[in-house]
């Protein structure tokens, strides 16, 4: 039985369905993402879990219990909200030991838990100060501590690193990997960084307005996206529109600047004549200056973006389209600005889209 | 404040400066001067402070004043049942103020602008006015009693004007809005996501807001409550037309000197007096309000 289940939950405020039928399974243990662009409902959905909304329909089980018509402080889910929302008038300590005073733990069990806490998250030297002699940073771990000090047996996390700085943001995500391990408490975070929930999770929901599009481990969602939306939100990508017909060898797909048809991966059963996209990573583009054997799309290097690790080139077709590839290493040098190029891709690399 | 001068920086500081003095400080001295002068018949009716003697000038200054207002029980008795009914004030507009405040933070758009401007609405009318009002309410064939006799509950009209009540009622009524706005101030600036934070820890709604609302919007009761307390203990209007023989409230005992005695050295005294012990709750509550400010 999964640790959190929702079954069909939809929430409207006036006109906009902020969550619209949503079904989710979140297994025990799972560090799981809600990803999806700003507006999409992911707030909305985390605050009926927590027991701040109450949904218009479906309902809420946490470990088979069922928790919709619950209030928020009678559930056994902590959130850690987007804004903190830390205790100004209460030290470091007075906001840790907040929850465990409403279970009337006495004194020294609640000393020794705080201690716990905030040699947890790193914090052990700040006990006194106040939520606003900290900074960003460190009022982010003390709202962790907060939220974990009781041992919930689900912790909301409303993005959890968006205020951080770029370079503390990829610490902290590392850390918080390392602390949800070690305290064994199922994780349920919201982000719009797909780069984010592809690193730390261990299971991804793409959301689009309201609705639950995708879910699966993050390599999955990226490499096998399930819609041009999933395809475009979730990292880079080149969408090829096209329509289907029968080929030299199985299905490929007649798209306007290609030489021949594109041959499309292995196996794929699609009825000919239909309209479809072919999804295929920048990572996955191979590039040279001289036309290849098969399919290939001639194009001009537009610009070149040095990344460190290799760079990104992006291109412009003769049918006035951008393409972007990635090359890893210093293999980007032979290309000039204005160059011309032909750019094709192993036909098993591509994702072919009907959504 | 770069770039401004000092000629600048000075008409900031000076304007204010000036205008406290001229309004605020002058007066307050001059009727420090009366309350150390004796009263005499004449225009004014008080003997100047210094006087010319001899080719040269000699201060004539008394504590006689003050030395009346501490042996005759009749003041002391007066400051009391001023600070007993100011404070009964005080704590009544605390108690129905916070509810309505809290209400009027919750609401949302035209429905909150609304019920402030409710809040305000009487400002619209003279303060006497309004006292007069309750006069016609609360007589023995007022408005009021009228209305429960008619509904059969109670037979003889129930003495409800020129006594305690009456003047609690007034005060109540009058300074109720002096609570009500800085309440509403430091409710409406309360992160709410406060409120759910608490309860998201397990708080229960009374625990929520013992433990994170009440301490978060101390500053507001404490100006709310030194905006009632400090004119209420001063009040005269409302003892005056409200009261019975028994009210006794110095802002009453003040008026009797000055108008009916004419022993303006005497209520200057008593003025002086009652200045001075106000001075001690606002100091007090301006140093907490400041460390609130820095927390
Ligand atoms: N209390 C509310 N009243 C009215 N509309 C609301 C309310 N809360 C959310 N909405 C609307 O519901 C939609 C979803 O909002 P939500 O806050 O869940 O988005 P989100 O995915 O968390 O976005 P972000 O990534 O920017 O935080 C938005 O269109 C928002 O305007
Ligand atoms: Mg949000």
């Amino acid at each position: 039985m999964a640790l959190l289940e929702i079954d069909g939950a939809s929430k409207r405020f006036g006109a906009t369905t902020a969550v619209d039928d949503v079904s989710l399974n979140v297994e025990r243990g799972a560090f799981y993402a809600l990803l999806g662009p700003s507006g999409c409902g992911k707030t909305t959905l985390l605050r009926m879990i927590a027991g701040f909304e109450t949904p218009d329909s479906g309902r809420i089980f946490i470990d088979g219990i069922d928790v919709t018509g619950l209030p928020a402080y009678a559930r056994p889910v902590n959130m850690m909200f987007q804004s903190y929302a830390l205790f100004p008038h209460m030290d470091v300590a007075g906001n840790i030991a907040f929850g465990l005073r409403q279970e009337r733990l006495d004194r020294r069990r609640i000393a020794a838990r705080v201690d716990e806490m905030l040699a947890l998250v790193q914090m052990s030297g700040y006990a006194r100060r106040r939520p606003h002699e900290l900074s960003g940073g460190q009022r982010q771990r003390v709202a962790l501590a907060r939220a974990l000090a009781k041992m919930p047996k689900l912790l909301l996390l409303d993005a959890p690193l968006a205020a951080l700085d770029r370079k503390l943001r990829a610490e902290t995500r590392l850390e918080l990997t390392g602390i949800q391990e070690r305290v064994g408490i199922t994780f349920l975070v919201v982000t719009h960084d797909q780069e984010e929930a592809l690193s730390v999770a261990s299971c991804v929901a793409v959301m689009d307005r309201g609705r639950v599009v995708q879910t699966g481990a993050p390599a999955e969602i990226y490499e096998r996206p399930a819609s041009r939306l999933v395809a475009d939100f979730v990292g880079e990508v080149n969408l090829f529109e096209g329509e289907l017909t029968a080929g030299f060898n199985g299905l490929a797909l007649v798209v306007a600047g290609f030489r021949e048809p594109v041959p499309l991966p292995c196996g794929t059963r699609l009825p000919e004549g239909a309209a479809a996209a072919l999804a295929v990573r920048p990572e996955k583009v191979v590039l040279s200056h001289a036309p290849p054997a098969g399919f290939a799309i001639a194009a001009t290097v537009s610009s070149i973006g040095y990344l460190g690790g290799g760079s990104i080139v992006h291109l412009a077709t003769e049918q006035g389209m951008a393409l972007k590839a990635y090359l890893p290493g210093a293999a980007a040098s032979s290309f000039g600005r204005g160059a011309p190029v032909w750019a094709t891709w192993p036909p098993d690399e591509a994702v072919v889209l009907t959504q | 404040m770069t770039g401004m001068g000092w000629t600048g920086r000075l008409l900031l500081i000076g304007v204010p400066f000036l205008w406290l003095a001229l309004f605020f400080l002058l007066p307050l001295l001059i009727v420090v001067k009366i309350s150390l002068a004796q009263s005499t018949i004449g225009i004014p009716p008080y003997t100047p402070l210094l006087v010319d003697h001899d080719g040269g000038r000699e201060l004539h200054a008394t504590l006689a004043n003050f030395a009346l207002i501490t042996n005759d029980d009749l003041y002391l008795r007066a400051y009391l049942g001023s600070l007993g009914n100011a404070a009964m004030a005080t704590a009544l507009c605390l108690l129905i103020g916070y509810p309505v405040a809290y209400a009027i933070a919750r609401s949302q758009g035209v429905r909150r602008h609304l019920l402030l401007f409710l809040v305000m609405l009487p400002f619209w009318t003279s303060f006497l006015i309004r006292v007069y009002a309750w006069i016609a309410i609360l007589e023995p064939n007022g408005l009021l009693n009228q209305c429960l006799i008619a509904l059969g509950l109670t037979a003889a009209p129930l003495p409800l004007l020129n006594n305690e009540f009456s003047v609690e009622l007034g005060l109540v009524y009058s300074y109720l809005p002096f609570m009500i706005l800085p309440l509403y101030g430091s409710l409406s600036v309360l992160d709410p996501s406060l409120i759910e934070a608490a309860a998201d820890l397990g708080a229960r709604p009374l625990q929520g807001f013992l433990g994170v609302t009440l301490p978060l919007t101390l500053p507001g009761i404490a100006a709310g409550s030194l905006l009632v307390l400090i004119p209420a203990l001063g009040e005269f209007v409302i003892p005056d037309l409200l009261g019975g023989p028994d009210t006794l409230m110095i802002g009453k005992v003040l008026w009797d000197e000055f108008f009916n005695n004419r022993d303006w050295p005497v209520a200057a005294a008593v003025a002086v007096v009652l200045v001075a012990a106000l001075a001690v709750p606002l100091l007090a509550a301006q140093r907490f309000l400041e460390r609130g400010h820095a927390a």
